[in-house]
């Protein structure tokens, strides 16, 4: 399992290095990076975390994965959740967390 | 060699030092404050407690609770049938005594709970209920920092602070700065979980992390006990679940949350045929149908409408996102196909399973000083969540006693300078061997000698003994492992710690002689029932200086035998 960094989104505020649980994510030369994507366990802590939604869920390729990803954001007592397919299109999922 | 690598030795005093700040330890401290708001209480912690742990992708259920159908009384009948008749009744009863109390104190601190139409929890089966977990474990970091609380994150504990045969304290490393610590405490609790990445695991390279039990589990909490001569119980039964393949999905949502009937390649539902039908025999029969030709075996979801399905996709977003993707990759909607199912790898756990320290119904371990709570306590199986919070709740009771009566003890110097050359010893020495390269090769012996996933999770005594020779070999290649920095410095402590598991876990194997807990302990040499050999709890204390785990049997009693007394261990 595995997370994505968009580096381009993200803000370098260093919420998801600081939370990580595998002390999996850390800074070099300016940009976040993961330092085994292997070692992930596919938690999501960082991916609800990121205020900029530049982290990203996907399948490695061991266990069939073909692209899809999933993003999260909270708004209010909701988490929104976007998984987008290979084909591009994107599903958005709403779940009440407070 | 501490001025070569710049090291800083922090000493610090509290009175009550709580290792793990997951479900169990997190729970204890606030308890701890409410219960005693002038006690100085410092949880050590190897990741941020806000997301660590077993609940880091939440979850959405609640599996341990009395609803008004159950009572304690038919709760610890329920775990004690589950689990062949041996459990510790004092332990189950104690906890199922107060799961409903303590569901209702974190649903105050902010856990939604979901409620049927008459505002009662919604039950999901008789002794759970639906949660929208997602934030579980913020929910507990945030309750946890109301209160004057030390919370010490990132550092990793190593060993017990040890005199005479009672714990005094605990001492860590930080993986983030280059500090060495030295807690003394009055008293401590044990509360770091269970351990994976003992056995090979279902999937490799990529996703070899993809487990059912967090991967930064690595039993810290029992090795340290192990390694402090404080006695085990049950290693034996390793906890297998049964999960979605390839993601390791949970399939109690499926076949409590979604009512998927169990079915084989040809569509029959394969469990009709068994009288009784306990977690353990769930996978069991999965694995049978498997041998017998009529896999793959499947969890049925094809009866639930579109609604049905975004239910079930967002109760798996509160817990166990993957599967999503897995649906969004295959392109198929979860109606659509059924979902498969397997037997994950072999874990040591004190939550689902009973592998554990060995304690008094006071949640005291048999070295005074040292209390254990939720995964890493041994013998009350299916204490899940709430029964971890119960323990910790437990164990603070009783250790805040103790550390009224308990004076400061000094540390001798001799004691911080070994832990701490043993501790830095994989960044100084000339090694070749990297952590990950002794875990592939722990793994691969248990998986293929002791019971793991390609040897159909049976062994028998030619195998332990292979198992047991080659596990001696590799522990005395950990002198030649090297790392490069405090995040590799890790890893090389937890596989030395998982190799040390290893070890236990054989030697328990080996000396159980019956099989009655299915694919949990399945002795190919013992198949027929023999009550003397069942009923008993096999215990073990190591003896450091020999290297040996000595074995020790112990009594299985009935709650009427042994009554709910608080106990101690020691």
């Amino acid at each position: 399992m595995s997370v994505r960094i968009n580096n381009k989104s993200c803000n370098l505020c260093g919420i998801c290095i600081d939370i990580c649980p595998g002390n999996l994510l850390l800074k070099k030369e300016d940009k976040v990076v993961i330092r085994a994507p292997e070692e992930c366990w596919d938690c999501a802590a960082c991916v609800k975390e990121c205020p900029t939604q530049a982290i990203e869920l996907y399948l490695p390729s061991e266990i069939g994965g073909r692209g899809a990803t999933l993003r999260a954001k909270k708004e209010g007592n909701e988490r929104i959740w976007a998984c987008k397919n290979p084909a591009g299109e994107i599903n958005e999922y709403r779940i009440k967390i407070k | 060699m501490e001025k070569e690598l710049d090291i800083e030795i922090i000493k610090k005093e509290t009175d009550l030092l709580i290792i793990g700040g997951g479900a169990a330890g997190i729970f204890a401290a606030v308890k701890a404050k409410e219960m005693k708001p002038e006690c100085e209480v410092t949880i050590m912690e190897k990741s941020n407690i806000k997301w660590s742990g077993c609940l880091a992708a939440g979850i959405n259920a609640i599996n341990a609770y009395i609803t008004p159908d159950e009572t304690p009384e038919s709760f610890l009948e329920y775990v004690k049938n589950d689990n062949n008749g041996v459990v510790r009744d004092d332990l189950v009863y104690t906890i199922a005594q107060q799961l409903n109390q303590v569901t209702e104190e974190v649903e105050r601190w902010g856990l939604p709970i979901k409620k049927d139409e008459n505002d009662n929890y919604l039950a999901r089966s008789r002794r759970s209920i639906e949660i929208n977990g997602d934030e579980f474990k913020p929910i507990l970091a945030n309750r946890v920092e109301e209160e004057d609380v030390e919370i010490l994150n990132r550092v990793v504990a190593t060993n017990y602070l040890v005199e005479n045969g009672e714990v005094y304290g605990a001492f860590g490393f930080s993986i983030r700065e280059n500090r060495f610590y030295v807690i003394r405490a009055k008293a401590v609790i044990c509360a770091t979980g269970g351990a994976s990445g003992i056995y090979k695991p279902n999937n490799e390279g990529g996703a070899k992390h993809k487990t059912w039990y967090p991967p930064f589990n690595a039993g810290a909490g029992y090795a340290m006990g192990v390694r402090a001569g404080a006695e085990m119980t049950s290693f034996e039964m390793r906890f297998i679940a049964l999960r979605v393949k390839d993601v390791i999905a949970p399939t109690g949502t499926l076949a409590l949350g979604a009512d998927a009937n169990q079915i084989n390649a040809y569509g029959e539902n394969y469990l009709k045929d068994y009288d009784r039908i306990t977690t353990p025999i769930r996978l069991q029969a999965t694995l049978r149908e498997n041998k017998l030709g009529r896999g793959p075996c499947y969890l049925d979801v094809s009866h639930l409408d579109e609604e049905g399905c975004e239910g079930l996709r967002k109760k798996f977003l509160n817990m166990s996102p993957s599967i999503v993707l897995q649906w969004a990759d295959r392109e198929v909607e979860p109606n659509e196909e059924p979902i498969e199912i397997t037997g994950s790898e072999p874990y040591i756990v004190g939550g689902h399973g009973q592998a554990g320290y060995w304690i008094g119904v006071d949640r005291s371990t048999t070295l005074k000083g040292l209390y254990a709570a939720g995964d890493v306590a041994g013998g009350a199986p299916k204490k899940y969540v709430t029964g971890a919070f119960v323990e910790g709740k437990i164990a603070v009771e009783n250790a805040l006693k103790l550390i009224k009566e308990r004076s400061e003890k000094k540390v001798d110097e001799r004691f911080i300078w070994q832990e701490f050359q043993r501790v830095y010893e994989p960044l100084q020495q000339p090694g070749i061997l990297k952590p990950q390269e002794l875990e592939i090769r722990l793994q691969k012996v248990m998986d293929e000698y002791a019971g793991g996933i390609s040897s159909g999770y049976q062994v028998n005594r030619k195998k332990l003994l292979i198992a047991k020779k080659r596990l001696k070999q590799i522990e005395a290649d950990v002198e030649r492992l090297k790392v490069e920095n405090l995040h590799q410095l890790m890893a090389a402590h937890e596989v030395v710690d998982r190799i040390l598991i290893a070890k236990v876990v054989v030697a328990h194997l080996l000396h159980r002689k019956e099989t009655r807990w299915p694919v949990y302990q399945a002795n190919l040499d013992f198949p027929e029932q023999n009550n003397q050999e069942w009923f008993k709890f096999v215990n073990s204390v190591y003896d450091s200086k020999r290297e040996k785990v000595l074995i020790k049997e112990r009594k299985c009693h009935d709650l009427e035998e042994v009554g709910v007394q608080y106990e101690c261990a020691y």
